[in-house]
């Protein structure tokens, strides 16, 4: 085994490792009848896999995998109307780079891209800002994807561009929210979840008190973690400590970074620019209430959905997905990645049927990468 | 995207704005630093921050801003953050109409 290269404090590693088995051992957790814990962030789920962790845990614990990767919830209606609008004239269509392969019904916005749309990879909406500034002539639209760590870039972005007057920059807002999914994880009556690992960057931006409904009202611990090897075993063990004592609650793991009530600026940004809408659809999940966020009436300049008529709210609904794709059953840990038929098939890094496939936060994505490295380690 | 890096604020270059300079694993990088500064943004200069898609989100100790560009670095999301600003870089020259 690897263990000892791979961690850069194996010896906190191995104790942690010991004080986990020795706590599933008192709460009766086996391979036939483990603790399932869900990590919900995406870079969680990566770290597992890159650390080999679910291979070094004592077999009494199952990691399932969370909807924590923007990408990979992203239906492909959603890709669709981004080709859309990137093809409409006149418009510079951006975006962060993990949205470019995500498979869309007719094209990929990298496939768009060769097609002639003019198409670019952003690292910030600060430069799609910029890009309209010195493109006066043209339409700049940013693609504003993922959860509550890259909201607030987004919010501030409209805020400036609104301060500035700049009336040819606009956001095809798709971000999405962490709680409300979980919430309706919870709901669902086949879901047997045990305890969470919260993200850790997510909670540095809302804090931790956004999830003490999961403590309150279904009873299940949850730990925000940072995603260091050490910091998520030692999440393992706060969630396990809480279960073999009959507790639930909110625990902070990654205080270092994660202030209690959240980051202040970003909360009072997302307040002033985004609403939530009353429903949004997830790839695998389906529709869940309130887990999306539109731009208010206010910031409506700067609304790609109105300026386009394009988007969740000119109700294109429930387009179907790709035929043999399984990334909806994966996804709500009914299927683990390799017992889907198109794995390492029609399904590859390299040509992803599936968006679970296309981001390194994706499960498949992460099974496919480091299959190598666990078939040494079994 | 969802993970931050760390970078090393080194001067304020727009103080209506709230842009400064971030020193990101030796690339210069602009970043915005509304959500952590006080009254005086140029008390951020020689201060660690984790900063998310441009936008400086926590401050955090050189210690932790180690530990934390490391792990980056064994998931491979370092060098993909700092492939992504270069790319932007490319984006914002590439066919501007003057």
């Amino acid at each position: 085994m690897k263990f000892a290269s791979e961690f850069r404090d194996p010896a906190a590693a191995r104790a942690l490792l010991s004080a986990i088995a020795r706590k599933a051992d008192e709460i009766g957790a086996t391979r036939a009848n483990p603790v399932h814990i869900m990590e919900i962030c995406g870079g969680h789920t990566h770290s597992i896999f890159r650390y080999g962790l679910d291979k070094l845990i004592h077999e009494g614990v199952e990691f399932i995998h969370g909807p924590g990767c923007p990408v990979c919830v992203l239906p492909m209606a959603r890709v669709d109307e981004c080709v859309e609008i990137a093809e409409t004239p006149g418009v510079i269509f951006t975006t962060f780079g993990d949205a470019m392969r995500v498979p869309g019904h007719r094209k990929s916005l990298l496939q768009a891209k060769s097609g002639g749309a003019d198409i670019r990879m952003v690292y910030s909406p600060l430069d799609a800002l910029e890009l309209a500034r010195r493109n006066p002539g043209r339409e700049v639209v940013f693609f504003g994807l993922g959860f509550e760590t890259t909201t607030p870039s987004t919010a501030l972005s409209i805020q400036a561009a609104a301060r500035e007057g700049l009336n040819n920059f606009s956001v095809f807002c798709n971000h999405i929210t962490v709680p409300e999914p979980i919430r309706a994880l919870l709901g669902d009556p086949d879901m047997m979840l045990d305890g969470f690992i919260g993200p850790g960057h997510v909670s540095m931006v809302i804090g931790i008190h956004p999830y003490d409904f999961i403590a309150r009202d279904f009873g299940k611990p949850i730990v925000v973690a940072g995603f260091e090897p050490t910091d998520l075993l030692q999440s393992v063990l706060m969630v396990l400590t809480q279960v073999a004592e009959g507790r639930a609650a909110v625990e902070n793991q990654y205080a270092r970074v994660v202030p209690e009530h959240g980051n202040p600026v970003s909360l009072a940004a997302i307040a002033d620019v985004y609403e939530a809408r009353p429903s949004f659809e997830w790839r695998g999940l389906g529709e869940i209430d309130a887990s999306g966020l539109r731009i208010r009436p206010r910031y409506a300049a700067f609304d790609a959905e109105e300026k386009f008529g394009i988007g969740y709210a000119t109700g294109r609904r429930n387009v179907p997905e790709v035929e043999g794709c399984a990334c909806g059953a994966v996804m709500i840990g009914k299927l683990k990645p390799t017992q889907c038929p198109q794995f390492g098939n029609g399904c590859t890094p390299e040509m992803p049927l599936g968006a679970l496939m296309v981001s390194s936060e994706g499960a498949c994505a992460a099974y496919w990468q480091y299959a190598g490295a666990r078939e040494a380690m079994a | 995207m969802c993970l931050g890096i760390p970078g090393k604020i080194t001067a304020i270059t727009d103080a209506a704005r709230l842009m400064a300079m971030a020193d990101v694993s030796g690339v210069r990088r602009e970043v915005n630093v509304a959500c952590i500064t006080g009254d005086d943004p140029s008390a951020l200069i020689g201060q660690w921050a984790l900063i998310h898609v441009g936008f400086a989100m926590s401050l955090i100790d050189e210690d932790e801003a180690a530990k934390t560009l490391e792990a980056l670095r064994d998931l491979g999301e370092a060098q993909e953050t700092l492939n992504q600003m270069a790319a932007s870089d490319k984006a914002l020259a590439a066919g501007v109409e003057t």
